[in-house]
């Protein structure tokens, strides 16, 4: 298993250290959330060799060094693909031009047809305009076509799905997510939004002040308890789910998760493929006995795997649903009052608005 | 015509020279950078006697450089074409290496990290992105040059020596007809180099004023 090892010490703008040791798979999608000024965007220059760490500092991908002491390769010989938040189209060349820029000077590490590339970015309607007369989601799909015909070992991407609407941001999240998986293309993906990542990534790292505060596989990681993630106020375990019956009377769908049903906003995904929920802890709530004549449609059955308190008057549940996990939160007194203990077996209860609304939706 | 071909000359010269210069500048921010940026900027504010006085100096045959010019070419580097040339170059300096300094800061950082990421070496990044970004400039550049060597005065009057067929320009034939009150001729050339300057200076600003680039955000 060839890996990605960081040790980076960086000074930014205002006394801001950049500071990071860590192992990151060198494989499939990597997302790097955290508030904004947290480093993420240093970290991906640092990466792509645009901005120069401190000379200690040790960048070595797929057992190439990128940085040592007294090792530096420049970006150029990188053989990376960046996609910049704000695009960076170049103003003086048409689209067509843009990606042909890419291609010409592209590595050799993998080699896309630029044909297939423009379709599956949707800019093939593009080609012949100017950079300036496109809406700024049009510009961020080009910028992400332009990364990949680059040929890159290693695909960089800052916010980009900021300016996308949900439809397009899905299907762009889809061909990524394709890519990584066909071509063995790893990628590193910046955002500020753990909901945008959920369907996307399959490690994650968050970042707080400079430093990484936690990482790993993002379904593991996200039940876990005692995580910075998990003392967010929109602290949220994802579970993977697979797809069941469609009802468009009620526009639900069905999903099974680890056999149990649960009940979803109308998808468009196909029965049978798999489909992450995030569930927040904030809208789980616990009973004893299984409510009969309540309004909430999605009660699973768990079992009490940890507690950990999150303040002085709450607590965080993790709640084993077969190999996954949930996290709820509940107030101390609730837990106190159901004499909750690790290994008793209750119901989950899952508010609608969770699974129901426009956000859940877009996962 | 001595005039034309010490203009053209000179300006080709300029933009060899300029161009490395300003790119230089606009990327280096140290007390050299600023030191080399004022010796650059001297001759606006220098009369140009006082340039031309200082390089005739420098180019007398009893000089470091007139001697080593002498034993390189076999001839006299005073009142020379060559020595026109070379005086042209440093009174015009200032005219095509700031323009092109603005231009060259004004390409953003970004889209050379941009370029940079898609594996384009600097030299690449020069040629494709900077060059392209700031070619109304090298043309603002080229023709500011041109014409401020073509109205040169002071310097040439020192270094040239007024040598007909050889050094003698048109600033100075004009000087002469004056002094000889051979107004007819003095009109015609005055009157030509109002009409030269006044089309070259339109046609830089036209070009300018339609189409600048603008980078998209």
């Amino acid at each position: 298993m060839s890996d990605f090892t960081l040790a980076i010490a960086c000074h930014g703008e205002r006394n801001f250290l950049l500071e990071t040791h860590c192992e990151l798979p060198a494989r499939g999608i990597t997302a790097i959330c955290g508030p904004s000024g947290s480093g993420k965007t240093t970290l991906l220059d640092c990466i792509a060799g645009l901005r120069q760490p401190q000379a200690h500092s040790t960048i070595i991908f797929r057992n190439t060094t990128w940085n040592a002491q007294g090792t530096f390769v420049p970006p150029w010989q990188r053989g990376i693909g960046y996609v910049f938040s704000d695009a960076r189209l170049f103003p003086h060349l048409s689209v067509r031009d843009n990606l042909h820029y890419a291609k010409t000077r592209q590595s050799a590490l993998t080699v896309h047809s630029f044909d297939t590339v423009c379709e599956e970015f949707g800019v093939t309607p593009l080609l012949d305009m100017a950079p300036d007369t496109l809406s700024a989601g049009q510009r961020q799909r080009v910028a992400m076509a332009r990364a990949l015909l680059g040929g890159p070992g290693l695909l960089l991407l800052d916010e980009p799905f900021a300016n996308l609407d949900s439809a397009a941001t899905r299907h762009c999240q889809r061909v990524l997510k394709q890519l990584a998986v066909a071509q063995d293309l790893p990628m590193l993906y910046v955002s500020h939004n753990v909901e945008e990542v959920a369907q996307l990534a399959d490690y994650l790292v968050f970042m707080r002040d400079g430093r990484i505060v936690d990482q790993g596989p993002l379904l593991e990681l996200s039940g876990k308890l005692n995580t910075q993630l998990s003392r967010d106020e929109d602290a949220a375990a994802i579970v993977e789910a697979i797809v069941g019956q469609h009802d468009a009377a009620f526009a639900l769908t069905e999903l099974h998760l680890e056999g149990q049903p649960l009940q979803v906003k109308l998808l468009a995904a196909a029965p049978g493929t798999a489909y992450r929920v995030r569930i927040p802890a904030r809208d789980v709530s616990i009973s004893r006995t299984r409510a009969e004549d309540t309004s909430i449609l999605n009660i699973l059955p768990v079992e009490v795997a940890g507690i950990a308190a999150v303040d002085n008057a709450r607590v965080m549940l993790q709640l084993r649903i077969g190999q996954q996990v949930i996290l709820a939160r509940i107030t101390r007194k609730s837990a106190a009052t159901l004499s909750l203990a690790i290994g008793d077996k209750v119901f989950a209860q899952i508010k609608s608005a969770a699974l129901l609304s426009a956000s859940a939706a877009t996962l | 015509m001595i005039t034309i071909v010490l203009a053209s000359v000179t300006t080709v010269l300029l933009l060899l020279i300029g161009t490395p210069l300003a790119w230089w500048l606009a990327k280096r921010r140290t007390a050299l950078s600023a030191a080399i940026e004022a010796v650059v900027a001297l001759p606006l504010i220098l009369p140009p006697t006082v340039l031309g006085f200082y390089l005739l100096l420098l180019f007398a045959p009893d000089t470091a450089v007139g001697r080593a010019w002498e034993a390189l070419t076999g001839s006299q580097l005073a009142f020379s074409f060559s020595a026109l040339v070379i005086g042209s170059v440093v009174y015009s300096l200032p005219f095509v290496v700031q323009p092109l300094q603005n231009a060259f800061q004004r390409v953003p950082a970004a889209l050379l990290d941009a370029s940079a990421s898609l594996g384009a070496t600097p030299a690449d990044q020069f040629r494709s992105i900077v060059l392209p970004l700031s070619r109304r400039s090298f043309v603002t550049a080229a023709s500011l040059g041109f014409a401020h060597t073509v109205g040169e005065f002071g310097v040439v009057l020192m270094i040239g020596g007024n040598i007909p067929g050889e050094t003698q320009v048109i600033s100075i034939a004009l000087y002469d007809y004056v002094e000889s009150l051979q107004f007819d001729q003095a009109h015609r050339m005055a009157g030509g180099l109002v009409v030269f300057s006044m089309l070259l200076l339109f046609y830089i600003y036209r070009s300018n004023g339609a189409a600048a680039w603008r980078v998209s955000r």
